[in-house]
């Protein structure tokens, strides 16, 4: 159908972003493809290194399974700050991540930890790292004739793992003003062998910092390394201003809020007994 | 916009109702237009005061947020299928009129819906629990109190 | 102790069940046979001439009946009016020749469906020639300002001072004053269920029949009037369930545009707003104003003189908005012994939304003015703010007590009520803890409101502001019967919003008539069989349609005796009468049941007493108490009757490093006199309590620097959830009030009017340490991270 009608048709899922949009008459697609339907989409699969994840799996499903969560325990944490129950009840993990809201909880876990998006069209399929998947505001390098098939998220097999997502939204469940992720791995003497961290809400596609992260390991995650982290993120940020926060507003949420993942990833990975 | 009609046939509050409608109609829509079930309202038709929250296979969502064509061949159940088999109110129901839990019951119907999820998978729930399972649900009479008091209280007596 | 038999007692209202099991029956619920839909086509400019309408693409749409301009709707209608001396402000749902705001409705289409209407209003074509606006209330008034209604002559519309006491002499000797501005965004109470009329025109009977979510004084009136129908032309049907309404739902422009259609195409119409024509073009947004205070106090704490300068931006039209001004006069001096107030209102036109009648018609605004105003003084004089409430609150023994601008407070103990608020909350453990939060590097306050809450609806505010508008009569009023079967049914007058009447009337009928309530049903006249009612606002329900009950039950009481006094040949006082039966006091056994006498009454007429009507019926209809008086020379006036109370206090946490408000303890001390059902008093205050945190954290509507509502959908404009909204606790007192009949208070209003002050207050008490404050609400994260950041006042 997507090659057929190529930009007149748009593909449906949970609808929990699209259909409010279409209600207040901004997008008008002549076509819905709906694919709620197809059970090859609505899967969890934890391999070694990887979680794969059908496109269509409801994000409460996600948040609901034991072995996700232990898995990529980022994820668990990312939903709970999704909108509300009826949200994720209905609400897929493709659906989000093509919708590709900067300000998002699962492309800004995506970006994080770098999944992978599976796509497929008519003549095929193909794999795109979420740094190349997530393309601008609401905008995605998918072509209009492709569909969001899997994601495989990175699983990290480090015994002293730990992960944090946290944001500032005005009311629970609202969209974020900003949004941060971080996930870090220890040796047995305490020194970060891995470490990734990002922001939402602080450009035009959720960020990951995969260089100044670098810049961690090896070492203690004394606060200064933290704060200096989460401060050069926040330099190198773009962020906007709208009715509820201004950029300097958000600059200074992405500083504050970088610092208290990374801390908290910390302490949880300090504390892992896995 | 496209007048083809999708056959569907969705049951609702246990019953298997079939339809034909138009892609475009959502499933509130159909709900208190056709089937005449008025006890599910509208109250923003973008997704934010939960006042169309249904259950769909059991779970509640937001009927607002979707198609007619997508139930099919789902189950749904709205306010008026909360009561018991014989047709008096269930517990959570009597528990929302022992307490006062509303006043002018527009997201009344909602509520049940947000707070019979939450019941059928958390029996015990903790308060903080029950508000964020309504936390979908918003309320302008209330102040939530006397609810939080009405799904506290229909725990209890749920045991 | 309660010297009642169900009065004050637990109770479940009549009213929950059906709404439970989803029975309700809201106007988008009623389906008239044959009936069409109606969609609207707004303006997408603050200010522009309309230079033409074309509106052949949306006609040629299947499933379109008609398309309709303003250009037909104002030449076949009358103007709505507006209360203020403003005669050439006209007002029509449909602009015509120019559109003042972004949202005015400009079209209106009808087709078989909704969906199919908004297709076609897409499509009508109109060509615009922008003009210049303004949204500022300042920049309006300044010389050179573009004019909303250029025929006013000027963008203020209602500007009156009022000077009452020694005010100038007081400030000249005082020992201190202070001066600065407190600002209330432009927010309401938002209901989830949008406005919603249908409307049915019968040529056979020419009446037009009216279904609507309405909360509205002489909403039947003034529908016919605009219509050019005669009064008894328009019909509206009361018994539709309103979807909380909390002031705003005065749908008249909406009920005379589809009324006007109606009768135009001869099909049933109906028109429910979708949220987004509901937030722009409603005309439902509410008070955006700011005081400059100035206060005259000396250096023990005493509160001396105030003057009030009060600024409200109403918007582009006016309705009955402006005396949103006018009835904190009522209250002006607020709960405290103030004996001098100078009080200056404005009304201002801009190009924005229309406002509308917002619960407290002003009084919460001002409550906020006025409490963050002794807070300061508190902070000035550095006088703890509870020692310095208490030396200024009127006390017990001083009621009724008259206030400089002519009110008398009816009774009240403004001590014993927050001294219970006090203790409920645990006050010195919280400030412990708020000492302890600090240490810890937290910024913690806590936040009280002393406040009123003026109930019984006396609006001679409209007078007092409009003197060409000589209205004083505020009346309500109730039918009660006893059917040959002996049921008993009360007819009330008015619809309702969620307050629960069909339980306060039956709950009042059955203590007069010592029968059980459940057995009392309650029913809603038509406007055309109605008695007359202004339609519950003011809080004046409890005490003016529980007035009106119990007064119609006491006449069928005593109907019951004297029909029993006749029978036995004895005077009614020699007799007693108990749960419906009336016996000979000392000879129990000679008794008339409640039966018996019903039959006498509905049958048996040569056993009735002569000059008694058959049947068993009564009406009552009254006036609100110390009502009917006109202001005198000085401004003074009597307004609303009967002064319930609130105490709050709220505990606060604010992130340091976000900005981000946690509300934590929250208790209510509140007295509204005889409480007629507990549960229906608490839920009303629990929710004003939540409107006051949205109106003070989280709700704005916010305009552009073009013109354009920013919070146009829910998404922006943010209604607080059960997680914003903390577990709340009321703790009661009753000061019952000498005028009403079981010495009730209304209470529709309640924690609405202090909860903004209250949390105002905590903010800043909050900020305090870091030399920040905040007298602009609402406090917006941002707006709370930029005080913390800049430590300066916005």
């Amino acid at each position: 159908m997507l090659s057929t009608h190529g930009d007149s048709a748009k593909l449906i899922a949970g609808g929990q972003s699209l259909v409010p949009m279409m209600a207040m008459r901004l997008v008008r697609p002549a076509f819905l493809v709906d694919i709620n339907e197809i059970a090859e989409l609505k899967f969890a699969r934890t391999e070694r290194d990887t979680a794969r994840i059908g496109a269509c799996l409801r994000q409460s499903v996600v948040e609901r399974d034991g072995a996700l969560a232990t898995r990529v325990p980022l994820l668990r944490q990312a939903l709970a700050w999704v909108g509300h129950v009826q949200t994720r009840n209905r609400g897929t993990v493709g659906g989000s991540l093509a919708h590709a809201d900067p300000s998002a909880e699962l492309p800004l876990a995506a970006q994080v930890l770098g999944a992978k998006m599976i796509l497929r069209s008519a003549k095929g399929t193909r794999t795109l790292d979420a740094e190349e998947f997530f393309s601008g505001p609401m905008s995605t390098s998918m072509r209009p004739d492709e569909c969001l098939e899997e994601i495989h998220w990175p699983v990290w097999s480090e015994k002293r793992t730990g992960s944090a997502f946290t944001e500032i939204a005005i009311r629970h469940g609202d969209f974020a003003m900003v949004a941060a992720a971080a996930q870090v791995a220890l040796d047995a003497g305490g020194r970060c062998t891995r470490a990734a961290f990002g922001l939402g809400g602080a450009g035009g596609t959720p960020l990951a910092f995969p260089k100044i992260a670098a810049r961690l390991l090896g070492a203690k995650l004394e606060d200064k390394a933290i704060e200096d982290a989460a401060g050069e993120a926040a330099k190198e940020c773009d962020p906007g201003s709208d009715l509820h926060a201004t950029k300097e507003y958000r600059r200074h949420l992405a500083r504050v809020l970088a610092g208290r993942v990374l801390r908290e990833a910390h302490a949880k990975a300090l504390a892992a007994t896995r | 916009m496209s007048d083809k009609l999708h056959e569907v046939s969705i049951e609702v509050n246990g019953k298997a109702r079939p339809g034909a409608v138009p892609a475009r109609l959502s499933l509130v829509d159909w709900l208190r237009d056709e089937l005449c079930l008025t006890g599910t309202h509208v109250g923003c038709e973008h997704g934010i005061c939960g006042a169309c929250s249904v259950m769909l296979d059991g779970e509640p969502v937001r009927s607002c947020l979707m198609y007619t064509v997508q139930a099919n061949g789902h189950r749904v159940t709205t306010v008026e299928g909360l009561a018991k088999p014989d047709g008096s109110m269930s517990i959570l129901q009597d528990a929302f009129c022992e307490t006062h839990g509303l006043q002018c019951g527009y997201c009344t119907p909602g509520m049940l819906i947000a707070a019979q999820g939450l019941l059928n998978s958390n029996p015990n729930p903790t308060e903080e629990q029950i508000r964020d399972a309504i936390g979908g649900n918003l309320c302008r009479c209330t102040g939530y109190q006397q609810i939080v008091e009405a799904v506290q209280l229909a725990a209890e007596r749920t045991k | 102790m309660n010297p009642f038999r169900y009065i004050g007692k637990k109770r479940r209202t009549k009213e929950d069940p059906r709404f439970v099991s989803g029975r309700g029956r809201y106007v988008a619920d009623i389906a008239l046979a044959g009936m069409k839909h109606v969609a609207l086509v707004a303006s997408p400019h603050a200010s522009a001439r309309i230079v033409s309408i074309n509106t052949r693409p949306a006609l040629a749409l299947p499933g379109v009946l008609y398309v309709l301009t303003g250009e037909e709707f104002c030449a076949g209608t009358d103007s709505l009016v507006t209360g203020v001396d403003a005669p050439k402000l006209t007002r029509f749902a449909l602009a015509k020749g120019v559109v003042r705001y972004a949202g005015e409705w400009v079209a209106a289409v009808v087709a078989d469906t909704r969906a199919q209407a908004e297709d076609a209003a897409e499509l009508v074509g109109v060509e615009y020639e922008p003009l210049p606006h303004v949204i500022d209330p300042e920049q309006a008034m300044a010389p050179g300002a573009p004019l909303v209604h250029p025929a006013h002559g000027s963008n203020v519309i209602l500007h009156k001072k009022f000077v009452w006491g020694p005010v100038e002499e007081i400030f000249a000797k005082a020992q201190h004053q202070l001066a600065f501005r407190a600002t209330w965004g432009r927010s309401a109470t938002v209901p989830i269920e949008t406005f919603g009329v249908a409307a049915q025109w019968d040529p056979g009977t020419e009446i037009l029949d009216v279904w609507a979510s309405i909360q509205m004084p002489k909403y039947p009136d003034q529908v016919a009037k605009a219509l050019r129908l005669p009064g008894n032309g328009v019909r509206v049907h009361y018994d539709v369930d309103v979807g909380g309404s909390y002031g705003v739902k005065r749908g008249l422009k909406h009920t005379v545009l589809v009324g006007y259609l109606a009768k135009k195409l001869g099909v049933p119409l109906r028109f429910i707003e979708d949220r987004l024509e509901n937030l722009r073009g409603g005309d439902m947004q509410g008070p955006d104003r700011f005081f400059d205070m100035q206060v005259a106090f000396d250096s023990d704490g005493t509160l001396r003189a105030w003057k009030i300068r009060a600024v409200d931006d109403v918007g582009a039209y006016a309705g009955r908005a402006p005396f949103q001004l006018g009835k904190p006069i009522t209250a002006i001096c607020g709960p405290y012994r103030i004996l001098a107030v100078e009080y200056d209102a404005t009304s201002v036109l801009t190009h924005k939304t229309p406002q509308e009648a917002v619960r407290g018609f002003g009084q919460s605004p001002t409550n906020f003015a006025m409490e963050r105003c002794v807070d300061r003084v508190a902070a000035f004089l550095k006088m703890d703010r509870v020692e310095l409430r208490k030396k200024n609150l009127i006390r017990k023994d001083q009621f009724p007590y008259t206030i400089p601008s002519g009110s008398t407070y009816d009774s009240g103990d403004y001590h014993a009520v927050l001294d219970k608020a006090l203790a409920a909350i645990g006050y010195p453990a919280l400030i412990a803890k708020r000492e302890a939060a600090r240490k810890g590097g937290k910024l913690a306050g806590i936040g009280i409101s002393t406040c009123l809450e003026p109930s019984g609806g006396n609006s001679a505010f409209e007078v007092l502001l409009n003197p060409k508008n000589e209205t004083t009569t505020w009346m309500d009023s109730c039918l009660v019967r006893i059917d040959l079967a002996g049921s008993i049914t009360g007819v009330m007058n008015t619809s309702s919003s969620g307050q629960g009447h069909e339980s306060l009337v039956s709950t009042v009928v059955g203590e007069i008539l010592e029968r059980d309530p459940a057995s009392v049903r309650v029913v809603r006249a038509d406007s055309l069989s109605a008695l007359p009612s202004n339609s519950p606002v003011g809080s004046r329900m409890a005490i003016m349609l529980g007035g009106a009950a119990a007064g119609a039950a006491k006449k069928i009481r005593e109907t019951l005796v004297a029909i029993a006094a006749h029978n036995f040949e004895c005077a009614p006082e020699d007799l007693e009468y108990r749960n419906g039966d009336v016996s000979l006091k000392g000879a129990p056994e000679k008794k008339l049941a409640w039966d018996q006498l019903v039959e006498i009454a509905h049958r048996k007429f040569h056993r009735m007493p002569p000059g008694i009507e058959p049947g068993l019926q009564a009406k009552f209809v009254w006036e609100v108490p110390t009502g009917g008086g006109l202001p005198d020379a000085e401004g003074r006036v009597q307004m609303y009757p009967c002064y319930s109370f609130e105490a709050h206090l709220v505990y606060v946490e604010i992130d340091p490093d976000t900005g981000k408000p946690a509300l934590g303890k929250y208790v209510c001390g509140h007295d509204c006199g005889v409480m007629i059902n507990p549960d229906i008093v608490h839920g009303m205050t629990y929710g004003g309590i939540a409107h006051g945190i949205g109106a003070a954290l989280y709700e704005k509507f916010s305009y552009t620097e073009d013109g354009q509502l920013a919070a146009g959908t829910f998404m922006d404009y943010l209604l607080p959830s059960a997680m914003e909204v903390p577990a709340l606790a009321i703790v009661d007192h009753c000061t019952p009030s000498p005028l009403t009949t079981f010495g009730q208070k209304g209470s529709g209003e309640a924690g609405y009017l202090g909860a903004p002050a209250a949390i105002a207050n905590a903010v800043n008490d909050a900020l305090a340490p870091a030399g920040a404050a905040i007298d602009t609400l609402p406090m917006s994260h941002l707006a709370i991270w930029n005080a913390i950041h800049s430590g300066k006042r916005t």
